[in-house]
């Protein structure tokens, strides 16, 4: 319990830092009244909005106005919509994280067992075919692998929709498109190519884990115990070889939320990345920062999430003590 | 016939470098109730021995030729499924490194109950109540609790302790220790080793007991066969053994166990090293250390009357030798 209180006081202060340097950051980027003011207004009006906007007053001070608010758990509002920030990106924010979960969950669940195969069987053929299918994966860059899915998936071949999230159904309160059968044929690309990168991540981690497992004595001991081979690999070895591949996972997942703007803009998929985009070349000052605290908390999340995960796989990693 | 019986049994590897002939023509027997301890230093096939009775010898190793004989059936080159079913219920074997050989991430009980209902259909409760049991018999204070810790919660000579309870679970036949006590504090060995000693009387268990160090098989041991260079060069009683060595392997062995007769003594030891498994000479292996080395000693050495020396017998005494 300790450990999860100073985890979050250490939060608290990353997100404080990190909303100074997002701020200080945007402000030196440029300022949103060039773009946001008519150039046919009269200086009066540009004054009136300005003095309005708060873009009057000295950096310090917008600042502490902003962090005064913030506290109020007010991000402000949008200058380019004009509706809260914190909405705008929590709208956008479902479609985002189906799109990461998706990708991690294809990683996952593909990379593992593959990756332990590849592992068991080092030196054969197929060991080595998934291993340089891993190499390719990647190696490819993520936008052009994009473009070959929608060209041979969609367009030549048919089956996937080319762009798009489909329909939304909820489950347990939740809306999301992977509840409908619609909803999981749109996510199935944009998913897969979100995914591909980190598969091969997963890969390799299971492979070099498994073989470095595999010769450690308890594993020659539990095949002298008479167990069964998938007794020993699916709890012998497999629960040995998962804490970097968790933290591989939380890294990435967060990865996924933040940066999934290309995959998003190619699939015309209506998350957070194609939000911020839009909002830093419009200089939407507010979203951008909001955006940002997100992914902070998010990050942070899932940080305390891998690492409550570690004791939970290994017993010996004992939070509280570890960290004094 | 004895429950186990190796018969010129050949275990290679087959490196990149060449060949390794890590274990090359050995024979042994072990019966019920008896001890063998089987000693040599490092690299002279002893633990791989060990192994091929096991079947887990893996690639690039293989067993090439000879055979093992368990209670009257032959299991060398039986199939995994086969093998599988008399690890672990007819045949268990203890490791050297009690730190290494526990899973660090599943509980003792896990570990213990999986090993049961590998074998025996059973209740999961009834394994567990046994599993206990048998942690008790290994001199595990309070098993109850001890059974839901996990191996770091113990020490090293307790650990040993619950591997020791693994290899008793299915009542085995044949235990194959493969230096268990190597790794642990000398008073905790003795510990151990008496605990065998008990544990195998009872049970009438055939223990091989494998070791680098003699001294732990005196009075421990009923017979000793000493490996050099993937071959057994000297078996014998163990009390004959250590009275009078006929090898000169065997009598460097002992002469360099220190010993309170022998005190202000300088202590006797073998010169050199075991030849490399790849490189080993043509006649007699040892012949390169060997103080008794002479002409006819270029030949490969049989094993003749349990002693693979051709000079065993016009040998001086080993008292006399000492003198």
């Amino acid at each position: 319990m300790v450990f999860v209180i100073r985890r979050l006081l250490q939060a608290l202060f990353l997100g404080l830092v990190m909303s100074a340097l997002v701020f200080a950051g945007i402000f030196a980027v440029g300022n949103p009244v060039d773009i946001l003011i008519d150039p046919d207004a009269t200086q009066a009006e540009r004054a009136r909005l300005i003095a309005q906007l708060g873009l009057d007053r000295p950096f310090h001070e917008q600042y502490f106005i902003f962090l005064g608010n913030l506290l109020q758990g007010d991000f402000g509002n949008s200058f380019v919509y004009n509706r809260p920030a914190l909405t705008l990106i929590l709208e956008r924010m479902p479609a985002t994280l189906e799109l990461a979960f998706a990708a991690i969950v294809i990683a996952v669940v593909l990379g593992i067992p593959l990756g332990v195969y590849a592992g068991l069987r080092h030196g054969t053929p197929g060991s080595q075919a998934v291993m340089a299918g891993s190499i390719l994966g990647f190696s490819v860059p993520n936008f052009w692998q994009a473009i070959m899915l929608i060209m041979v998936f969609s367009v030549m071949l048919g089956w996937f929709p080319v762009s798009g999230r489909g329909e939304v159904g909820t489950f347990l309160g939740i809306r999301s498109s992977l509840f409908t059968l619609n909803g999981l044929h749109h996510i199935a690309l944009p998913a897969i190519n979100l995914a591909i990168g980190h598969l091969a991540l997963v890969i390799r981690l299971a492979r070099s884990g498994t073989r470095e497992v595999q010769a450690q004595d308890f594993i020659r001991f539990a095949r002298a115990k008479g167990l069964s081979e998938p007794r020993i690999v699916l709890v012998h070895l497999l629960r040995n070889i998962l804490i970097p591949i968790v933290t591989l996972v939380g890294m990435s997942f967060g990865g996924l939320i933040a940066f999934a703007v290309v995959t998003e803009t190619i699939f015309a998929w209506p998350g957070m990345g194609k939000l911020i985009i839009d909002s830093i070349r419009m200089l939407d000052r507010p979203v951008v920062v909001a955006y940002l605290i997100v992914i902070v908390v998010i990050f942070i999340i899932l940080n305390l999430l891998v690492d409550l995960l570690y004791s939970l796989i290994d017993p010996r990693i004992r939070l509280d003590e570890a960290r004094q | 016939m004895s429950l186990l019986q190796i018969d010129n049994l050949q275990t290679h590897f087959f490196t990149s470098a060449g060949v390794v002939k890590a274990v090359d023509g050995v024979s042994y027997a072990v019966d019920r109730g008896e001890v063998l301890a089987v000693v040599g230093e490092s690299g002279s096939g002893k633990s791989v021995t060990g192994l091929s009775v096991m079947g887990l010898i893996d690639a690039p190793g293989r067993v090439v030729g000879g055979a093992i004989r368990f209670d009257g059936r032959e299991i060398a080159g039986l199939p995994n499924a086969e093998m599988r079913k008399l690890r672990g219920a007819r045949i268990a074997m203890i490791f050297q490194d009690p730190m290494m050989t526990l899973n660090p991430v599943l509980r003792i009980d896990t570990q213990m109950v999986e090993t049961i209902l590998a074998h025996r259909a059973m209740s999961r409760s009834e394994a567990w109540a046994l599993s206990r049991d048998t942690l008790g018999r290994v001199g595990i204070p309070s098993p109850d609790e001890r059974m839901r810790a996990y191996p770091h919660q113990f020490s090293g000579g307790m650990r040993q302790r619950v591997a020791i309870a693994i290899a008793l679970l299915n009542k085995p036949d044949l235990i194959i220790a493969d230096e268990p006590t190597t790794a642990l504090d000398v008073t905790i060995q003795a510990q151990i080793l008496h605990l065998m000693q008990g544990l195998v009387e009872e049970e009438r268990t055939a223990l091989v007991w494998i070791t680098h160090d003699l001294s732990v098989v005196a009075g421990f041991a009923d017979r000793v066969a000493v490996m050099y260079a993937g071959e057994i060069v000297e078996e014998a009683r163990t009390d004959d053994l250590i009275a009078a060595p006929r090898h000169p392997y065997t009598r460097g062995l002992i002469g360099s166990v220190p010993s309170r007769n022998l005190r202000g003594r300088r202590l006797a030891q073998i010169p050199g090293g075991a030849p490399p498994a790849l490189n080993r000479p043509e006649g007699c292996r040892f012949a390169p250390r060997c103080a008794f080395c002479t002409e006819g000693c270029e030949r490969p050495q049989e094993l003749r009357d349990k002693v693979r020396c051709w000079r065993a017998a016009e040998l001086p005494e080993y008292a006399e030798a000492l003198a």
